[in-house]
C-alpha cells in the first residue's frame, strides 16, 4: 500500500512538471502568433498600441511576462479575457466548463458501455446477422461526423416527437440528452469495434478453452473472462477520448445552444485572447494528465501484471 | 455395460475449410478401461487432438462429426445436447492443455481459477471451495498453498503453471483426465516432474488418463497402451510393451527408429521420408504407402484393415495378412523383436526402456 501512495505522489510530481513545461511552450508558441489581440489594429496610432500594451502587460520582455502569468496562476488569478468583455478567464471557464464537462461525461460513460455490449455480442455471434448489423452500425457511427447526428436527432426527437427539447441548456437532464446522443456515437463506435476484436481474439485463447473445459457457459466465458481482459487496449484509446468530449465540440454545442468551453476556445486562438489561450489549454492539459493517471491505476486494477513495481497488494 | 470407461465406435470427423472438406478423423475405435493410461501417439495433425476434443465436446465450430459414437459409462456424448455436456466437461472428463503460459486467466487469481469448476459442479459455498483449492494445490505441489491463493498467474513458473491447471483438472475428481502434450512446452527437467506428478496422481485418484504427445519417451514413461494414430486413423494399437518390442506397422517402425537411444553412434539418425498425407484429397488404399518401403501392392489400392496380433494388439498392415510376402525387419526392429521374445521367456517384469535396445 505505502507503494501505491508512493506511485501516486510521484506521478503527481510529474503531472506538474508536465504542466509546467505545457505552458512554457504554449507561452512561447502563443508568443509568435501574428497579429495583436485588438480587434482595430488598424486604426490605432502607435501611442494608443503603446499605452493598450502597457494596460494589459503585452509591452513587458517575454521572461518577465510568463513570470506574472504562472505567479497570477499559484494565486488562482488567470488573467483577464481581452475579448469576452473584460472577463476575469477563471470566472469564464469556471462558468462554461461545467456544461461541457458534464456532456462530455455522459456521452463518455453511456457511449462506452453501449459500445462494449454491442461488440461483446458481435464477437459472441461472430459473422452472424446480428454481428454485420452492430459493426455496419459502428462503420456509420464512426464516419458520419456528429454534427449529422445532432441535427438528425433534433429532426426526430425534437421536431417530430417532440418528445425532447431541441436546444438550450435550461431544462435540467432533459435538455443534456440529444447532445449526449450525438457525442457519445464516437466512442460507441470505436469501443464496439475495439472489444469486437479484442473479443474475438480473446475467446480464442487457450485460457478459454480451459475456462470451457471446466463446463463454464459460452456466456459466462464472455463476461467474466473474456471482458476484463478485452478492455485492457480500450483504456488507451479511452484516455483521450474523454478529454477530448469534456473540453467540449465546438459544432455540436453550437448546434445545441450550449455555454460550453469549445467556443472559447476556438475563438479566443482567432482573436489572439492570450489569457483565454492560456487558461483553456492549461485545463485542457490539467484533465488530459490527471485521466492518463486515472487511466494507468485502472490498467493495475484491470490487469495485474501491470501493477505497480513491487507492490504487491 | 462393459468394462469400458469410454468406448469410441468408428468415428469419423471432418472440417470444412475453403479449399474443402479435411477428413481430419477417419474410422477411429478406440476403448479406455478403468485407471488406465492411454497414449495417443502420432506426429503434428494427424488428428490425436481432434480425437480427444471430440470427447470434451469441443471441437471447432466447422468440425462435423459424420458418423461414430463416443460411449462415456454406456451414454453417447455426440447425441448430448451443449448444456448437458456441460456437465460432463470438468466434472466426468477434464483435460490439461499444452502451453501452461497461456492456458490460465491472466487477470484472474489462482485461487478464484482453481475453485471455478468446483463453484460450477459441486455447488459448494466459496469458502469449501477455497479449502479444497488448497488441497489440490498442495496435492500437485505448490509450496505454501495457502498464502498463494491469491496470487496471478505471472507470479508462477511455467512448470508451476501446469500444476496449476491439473490441479483445475482434478477439482472435480474426473473419470477422465485428457493431457494433450502437458509436457511440450516445459523444459526436459520440468518435464520429468510433471511426468512424475500424474503417474503419482494417479495412484492417488485412480483416474483414466489420455495422453496426447508425439515423444515416444514420454510414452514409455507414463503408458499402459498406446495407440498410434497415422493420418486420422489408428494403425497400431496394444500394450506399451507391444508397441515398443513387438511393432508390426512399418510407420511404428519408423517412429521407433527416428527416436535417438543411448546407444545411438555418430550415425545419422533415420527419418521417414516423405510428409504426412493431405486429407483434403486422401489418396485411396493405405495412407501411409507413400512413405513406406514395405508397401505392398495391396496398400496402393486398399485400405487395410485390422489385424489382431495378440488379445490386445492390432495393427493395419497389410503385412499381416496370411497371403502377404515375407518381409526382412529393420534391424533396429528386428533386434526389439527378439528383445520382446526373450521377455516374454523371461517372464520378468522388467522397466520399459524407451531407447536402449537396437
Amino acid at each position: 500500500m505505502t507503494n501505491y501512495i508512493k506511485f501516486i505522489a510521484k506521478r503527481l510530481a510529474y503531472m506538474i512538471v508536465t504542466l509546467l513545461l505545457i505552458s512554457q511552450i504554449t507561452f512561447l508558441l502563443m508568443n509568435f502568433l501574428p497579429g495583436s489581440p485588438y480587434s482595430n489594429e488598424e486604426k490605432l496610432t502607435p501611442q494608443q498600441l503603446e499605452i493598450m500594451n502597457e494596460k494589459y502587460g503585452l509591452s513587458k520582455p517575454f521572461g518577465e511576462r510568463y513570470l506574472l502569468y504562472m505567479s497570477g496562476i499559484v494565486r488562482g488569478d488567470f488573467g483577464i479575457s481581452l475579448q469576452f468583455s473584460n472577463q476575469p478567464v477563471s470566472k469564464l471557464l469556471s462558468e462554461r466548463i461545467g456544461p461541457s464537462m458534464q456532456l462530455g461525461i455522459q456521452a463518455m460513460i453511456f457511449g462506452t458501455i453501449v459500445g462494449i455490449v454491442l461488440g461483446t455480442v458481435s464477437a459472441l455471434h461472430q459473422n452472424s446477422f446480428l454481428d454485420a448489423l452492430a459493426s455496419l452500425s459502428a462503420i456509420i457511427g464512426r464516419s458520419i461526423p456528429n454534427f449529422v447526428f445532432a441535427v438528425l436527432l433534433q429532426l426526430i426527437f425534437a421536431i417530430t416527437l417532440k418528445w425532447l427539447p431541441i436546444a438550450l441548456w435550461n431544462d435540467g437532464f432533459s435538455s443534456t440528452i440529444l447532445p449526449t446522443l450525438a457525442l457519445s456515437i464516437t466512442p460507441m463506435a470505436d469501443a464496439a469495434r475495439f472489444i469486437r476484436t479484442e473479443m474475438i481474439e480473446v475467446l480464442n485463447s487457450d485460457y478459454v478453452e480451459l475456462a470451457r473445459a471446466k463446463g463454464q457457459s459460452e456466456r459466462r466465458i464472455a463476461i467474466v473472462h473474456g471482458l476484463r481482459n478485452a478492455l485492457i487496449p480500450l483504456l488507451t484509446l479511452l484516455g483521450p477520448m474523454t478529454v477530448g468530449l469534456m473540453t467540449g465540440s465546438l459544432v455540436v454545442e453550437n448546434i445545441f445552444a450550449i455555454p460550453g468551453i469549445g467556443e472559447q476556445f476556438v475563438k479566443s486562438i482567432l482573436t489572439n485572447d492570450y489569457s483565454t489561450i492560456m487558461g483553456v489549454t492549461l485545463i485542457y492539459s490539467a484533465m488530459l494528465v490527471t485521466v492518463i493517471l486515472i487511466v494507468d491505476i485502472l490498467y493495475g486494477i484491470i490487469d495485474p501484471r501491470i501493477r505497480v513495481a513491487g507492490g504487491k497488494s | 455395460m462393459s468394462d469400458n470407461l469410454l468406448e469410441i465406435n468408428n468415428l469419423n470427423i471432418s472440417f470444412t475449410t475453403f479449399a474443402g472438406t479435411v477428413q481430419a478423423v477417419r474410422g477411429v475405435s478406440l476403448d479406455l478401461k478403468k485407471g488406465e493410461t492411454l497414449a495417443l501417439v502420432g506426429e503434428s495433425g494427424s488428428g490425436k487432438s481432434v480425437i480427444c476434443r471430440s470427447i470434451m465436446g469441443l471441437l471447432a465450430k466447422n468440425a462435423q462429426i459424420d458418423s461414430g459414437e463416443i460411449l462415456f459409462q454406456g451414454d453417447n456424448l455426440l447425441a448430448k445436447s451443449n448444456k448437458d455436456m456441460r456437465h460432463v466437461r470438468g466434472k466426468k472428463i477434464s483435460m490439461i492443455f499444452q502451453n501452461p503460459m497461456t492456458s490460465l486467466n491472466p487477470t484472474m487469481t489462482i485461487g478464484y481459477q482453481v475453485s471455478e469448476a468446483l463453484l460450477l459442479h459441486e455447488k459448494v459455498r466459496k469458502s469449501a471451495a477455497r479449502k479444497r483449492a488448497v488441497e489440490l494445490l498442495e496435492l500437485v505441489g505448490i509450496p505454501d498453498a495457502g498464502r498463494r491463493l491469491n496470487d496471478y498467474p505471472h507470479q508462477f513458473s511455467g512448470g508451476q503453471r501446469q500444476r496449476i491447471v491439473t490441479a483445475i483438472a482434478l477439482a472435480c475428481n474426473p473419470e477422465i483426465l485428457i493431457a494433450d502434450e502437458p509436457t511440450t512446452a516445459l523444459d526436459v527437467t520440468i518435464q520429468a516432474q510433471i511426468l512424475e506428478l500424474l503417474k503419482d496422481l494417479q495412484r492417488k485418484v485412480s483416474t483414466s488418463i489420455i495422453f496426447i504427445t508425439h515423444d515416444l519417451g514420454v510414452v514409455a514413461n507414463v503408458a499402459d497402451r498406446v495407440a498410434v494414430v497415422y493420418g486420422g486413423k489408428i494403425v497400431e494399437i496394444g500394450l506399451v510393451d507391444e508397441i515398443f518390442y513387438h511393432p508390426q506397422h512399418p510407420y511404428t517402425w519408423g517412429l521407433l527408429r527416428s527416436m535417438p537411444t543411448t546407444d545411438t553412434d555418430d550415425e545419422e539418425l533415420y527419418a521417414i521420408p516423405g510428409s504426412p498425407p493431405n486429407l483434403l484429397d486422401p489418396p485411396s488404399g493405405d495412407l501411409f504407402a507413400a512413405r513406406n518401403p514395405y508397401a505392398l501392392t495391396a496398400d496402393i489400392h486398399v485400405e487395410p484393415p485390422m489385424f489382431q496380433v495378440s488379445p490386445t494388439h492390432w495393427a493395419a498392415t497389410w503385412l499381416l495378412d496370411p497371403r502377404s510376402p515375407k518381409v526382412a525387419l529393420p534391424p533396429a526392429i528386428a533386434a526389439r523383436h527378439q528383445y520382446f521374445q526373450e521377455r516374454r521367456k523371461n517372464a520378468a517384469q522388467q522397466p520399459i526402456l524407451s531407447g536402449g535396445v537396437r
